[in-house]
């Protein structure tokens, strides 16, 4: 076993390059001369370092895309506990699109187990398999992957640049290695000598690095505290640099038209008046849409907007009452997946009470803050594009196919992101940007979509439907038979990323409802694939964003119907399969001070999802304020195994939820004529600053693998806020959102 | 048609149609991007400005409605000089994916400068109109009642 994991970390060589005046750590063992490691020209090696150090400083490459949720701090961190370098001292840049920034975590979360139940044998074996995602050249930011990915090899990356700069001071003092000791972005002698790193950068370059060995958890200096966020300067001044905020010499703004119906074509276009608006320079037909060119993004907009477009009608189903009937057909299909059968969900003993229920939720829009856009530059031999992104090697290799050029004549230019939640991870937004751009060789364009474009033109969550069957006895639950029917997120995306075509039992269509530690006797999970072509994508935690609300919410209905306090009734359940989640339970039982009684007028319910690896427990309060309903608090205990940053992953935890209430209370995408209703944050509302609740939140460690932080959080929000609100009034909602069935403070 | 707009302390002629908004005058034409874009219909506050000290959505203003001095998160503070909301913000790590951030820091800019100790009641009031998909309302709250307690110090 331990073999396995050795030839998975030999995957990952860590090797150095001479680079002008320094060096750099990376992951080819070479030794030509790279001017410039990060874009090496012909003839030199390429080398994708993780460290460049020269006399102007030390930078450290974080490749895991910065939307927000704090990856570049952390993943630097990683780097800077092993290199003896103060955060605040290093500059922190996302890097090209790369094979050496391949995703390994995100590979291993593939394989087809439950995730809590996995032994340290399969551990490693997915750490082994973690190497495929190299060969699928997948840089991908998502699936709460980059601190399992990055966890041993960035320490590693780290380590070895210490030691080799270490063995370079020691080659100039003729000293040996280990009398050496680093601090603060140097090397110090016995005697005190303090050798800054950027002055040995030079000598390093000629050494080979050394074996390193990881310290010790306990010797940590950053990991497991809390770090000042590397960013966080920069995005509160304003000068943090987004796609959008991207400003080149000569730069012209586009605006985007595509049709509303979507999926369906374009039939002609009358642009006479566009042409002759103030600032207009060009039109440009897409051929499935129009673009604009102009002097500013507005003035581009308003041309856009005046020109008569002939759409042809969407191929999908009319309206969403037409989706939902395909989505339910799909229940009476061959089952994808089943991915949980124990037991015999047939057999009853004498005296079961039966239960059934039927859950749907909507489609849903990621609504980034920052929509979709980016910058695109041809020359005729090479294309830069700028813009913030979640996968820029399948970006590289779908703008290089329009643009008729290699791959190595496009470089993507990685920015931070005004929110990505799964959005950015798509390559409409740079592939747009590229069609433009061709049409003005020389010239850099930043194509803006208006909210309304991006609002109706994305990959949503898909809607879903759920039937589940259970059956308690004596207060416990005998038997949990439910089945998932809707779109597959993840043969669509897929799809779109490498071409792989659908196949296969889809494990992330099932994702929050197969692997969930209950220890239920007869228990089966099916899930359905409806036979739908609507555009969907991974939205923060894709599958149990869904999946999450079914199954809590049927698990309190099995509570109720079991007559048992619901925190009591997943506990003795939870406790039996899964040790860490048991404890998440107990821990935001005591945070709440929950008792089981609330007063009149005050609601609370619990709920509880594992999801990428990391157990999470939320209770939430609600108050009837004079028959508006708001969100007063929340507690929520999660357990992430190793937490490397604390106040990052509160701010995971406590944004996670929040995401999960605006989905649970206000949002629906839904629609009419093929295309969809909702266009503006007036019509898709969202948790504010008034309906945000009071909450805490506790990190715990038990749980034997790292988890995931970016996503967790979300998918108990949505039971959570049902079982209070069905605690609060009596009323069971199966659908969301809540707001169609309560009266809830907006 | 030429415009003339003083823009944190500086006199600028923007020769534009009268009808662009504020908001694409600062980004695209002057290139002050630390002004953000998020709907063009005044529902999410990532482009708060203010206007002779009056927190406003520059994506309604046109420019021939420009009726004052206009600050813009650039003239609050630069990080060789941050202002006190600007550091509250950093003490509590306010911000995740921090799109939304100008706008939020410039909307409690505005609402200190009229109420310099506001209630939970008064935040959740001047406050609503800013919309931060990543949730960071919480640490949004507690660096404004940071900020307040300081400027009451000083």
């Amino acid at each position: 076993m331990a073999s396995i994991g050795k030839i998975a970390r030999r995957t990952f060589l860590i090797g150095s390059a001479a680079i002008v005046g320094g060096v750099a750590f990376g992951v080819y063992k070479v030794r030509q001369p790279a001017p410039n490691p990060l874009q090496p020209a012909e003839g030199e090696a390429a080398l994708n370092p993780f460290v460049l150090i020269d006399r102007q400083g030390i930078t450290l490459i974080s490749p895991r895309a910065e939307m927000g949720q704090g990856v570049h701090t952390t993943w630097a961190a990683l780097i800077a506990e092993e290199l003896d370098v103060t955060l605040s001292d290093v500059r922190v840049l996302h890097g090209p699109a790369a094979k050496a920034y391949y995703n390994s975590a995100m590979v291993a979360d593939a394989l087809p187990n439950k995730g809590y139940d996995i032994t340290d044998f399969q551990h490693t074996v997915g750490e082994a398999l973690g190497v495929l995602g190299k060969l699928a050249n997948l840089q991908v930011t998502g699936g709460s992957t980059s601190m399992k990915d990055g966890f041993i090899r960035m320490r590693e990356a780290g380590a070895t640049a210490r030691e080799t700069l270490k063995q370079a001071a020691a080659n100039r003092l003729n000293l040996s290695r280990d009398q050496l000791k680093t601090e603060n972005g140097h090397v110090i002698a016995p005697d005190g000598t303090r050798l800054a790193y950027t002055d040995l950068a030079v000598e390093a370059a000629s050494i080979d690095p050394p074996e390193v060995t990881l310290r010790d958890a306990r010797d940590w200096r950053l990991l497991g505290n809390t770090q000042p966020r590397v960013d966080m300067l920069a995005k509160s001044t304003g000068t943090a640099e987004f796609g959008i905020d991207v400003r080149l010499p000569g730069m012209k703004f586009a605006a985007l038209r595509i049709n509303p119906h979507l999926g369906g074509a374009m039939d002609g276009f009358d642009a006479s008046k566009a042409e002759t608006m103030p600032g207009v320079e060009k039109i440009v037909d897409l051929g499935t849409g129009v673009a604009v060119i102009a002097r500013n993004t507005w003035l581009a907009q308003k041309a856009a907007n005046a020109i008569d477009i002939a759409w042809g009608a969407s191929p999908h189903p009319a309206d969403s009452a037409a989706i939902f009937d395909r989505i339910a057909e799909a229940f009476e299909t061959k089952a994808n997946s089943t991915m949980r059968d124990e037991g015999d969900v047939s057999a009853l003993p004498e005296g079961a009470v039966t239960l059934d229920a039927e859950y749907k939720v909507p489609y849903l829009a990621h609504a980034t803050m920052e929509p979709m856009n980016a910058t695109a530059l041809y020359t005729g031999d090479a294309l830069d594009i700028w813009c913030g992104n979640q996968s820029p090697t399948f970006q590289r290799a779908t703008c290089a196919d329009l643009a008729g050029l290699d791959e190595d004549a496009v470089s993507i230019h990685t920015t931070f992101m005004g929110g990505g939640f799964g959005r950015r991870g798509e390559l409409d937004f740079a592939a747009y940007a590229t069609r433009v751009a061709l049409q003005m060789q020389g010239t850099p364009v930043q194509l803006t979509w208006s909210r309304e474009e991006d609002m109706t033109h994305d990959f949503y969550r898909p809607g879903a439907m759920a039937r589940f069957r259970g059956a308690v006895k004596d207060g416990s639950a005998l038997m949990l038979d439910g089945q998932v029917a809707g779109q597959s997120a993840a043969q669509q995306a897929l799809n779109r990323w490498v071409g792989l075509p659908a196949a296969g039992p889809d494990k992330v269509h099932v994702d929050g409802a197969f692997n969930q530690p209950f220890a239920i006797p007869n228990y089966r999970i099916r899930g359905h694939l409806a036979d739908l072509d609507i555009p969907v994508g991974f939205w923060r935690s894709v599958g149990a964003s869904f999946n999450g609300f079914f199954h809590d919410t049927f698990i309190d209905e099995m509570a109720n119907a079991a007559g048992r306090d619901p925190l009591d009734f997943r506990l003795e359940l939870v406790r039996a399969e899964h040790a860490p989640s048991a404890k998440v339970l107990e821990t935001v039982r005591d945070m709440a001070g929950w008792t089981g009684q609330t007063p009149e007028g005050v609601g609370r319910g619990v709920g509880f999802t594992y999801s990428f690896g990391t157990p999470v427990a939320q209770v939430i309060e609600v108050v009837d304020e004079n028959g508006t309903i708001r969100i007063a608090k929340a507690w929520i205990a999660c357990d992430v195994g190793i937490a490397l940053d604390r106040g990052n992953l509160e701010a995971q935890m406590v944004g996670g939820m929040v995401y999960g209430l605006s989905a649970a209370c206000f949002e629906e995408i839904t629609f009419a004529d093929g295309a969809v209703q909702q266009v503006n944050f007036p019509d898709y509302e969202a948790i504010r600053m008034h309906t945000a609740p009071i909450t805490e939140v506790a990190i715990l460690e038990t749980n034997a693998h790292m988890g995931g932080a970016g996503e967790p959080g979300t998918p108990p929000a949505m039971p959570a806020l049902g079982n209070a609100l069905f605690d609060l009034t009596g009323t069971r909602a199966r659908e969301l959102p809540f707001s169609r069935s309560f009266d809830l403070l907006i | 048609m030429t415009t003339s707009l003083t823009i944190n302390g500086t006199r600028h002629q923007v020769d534009l149609p009268e009808d662009v908004p504020l908001l694409w005058v600062l980004r695209d034409e002057i290139g002050l991007t630390g002004t953000k874009f998020g709907c063009g219909v005044a529902a999410c506050g990532a482009c708060t400005v203010h206007i002779d000290g009056e927190a406003v959505r520059s994506c309604q203003i046109a420019l021939a409605d420009v009726w004052g001095d206009v600050t813009t998160i650039e003239g609050l503070g630069a990080p060789d000089n941050l202002g006190m909301l600007q550091q509250a913000w950093i003490e509590h790590q306010v911000a995740q994916c921090g799109y939304c951030q100008s706008g939020q820091i410039m909307q409690a800019a505005a609402l200190l400068a009229e109420n310099p100790t506001p209630t939970d009641a008064d935040i959740d009031d001047a406050m609503q109109g800013n919309l931060c998909r990543c949730g960071t309302y919480t640490r949004i709250r507690a660096a404004i009642k940071t900020a307040s307690a300081k400027m009451k110090e000083a």
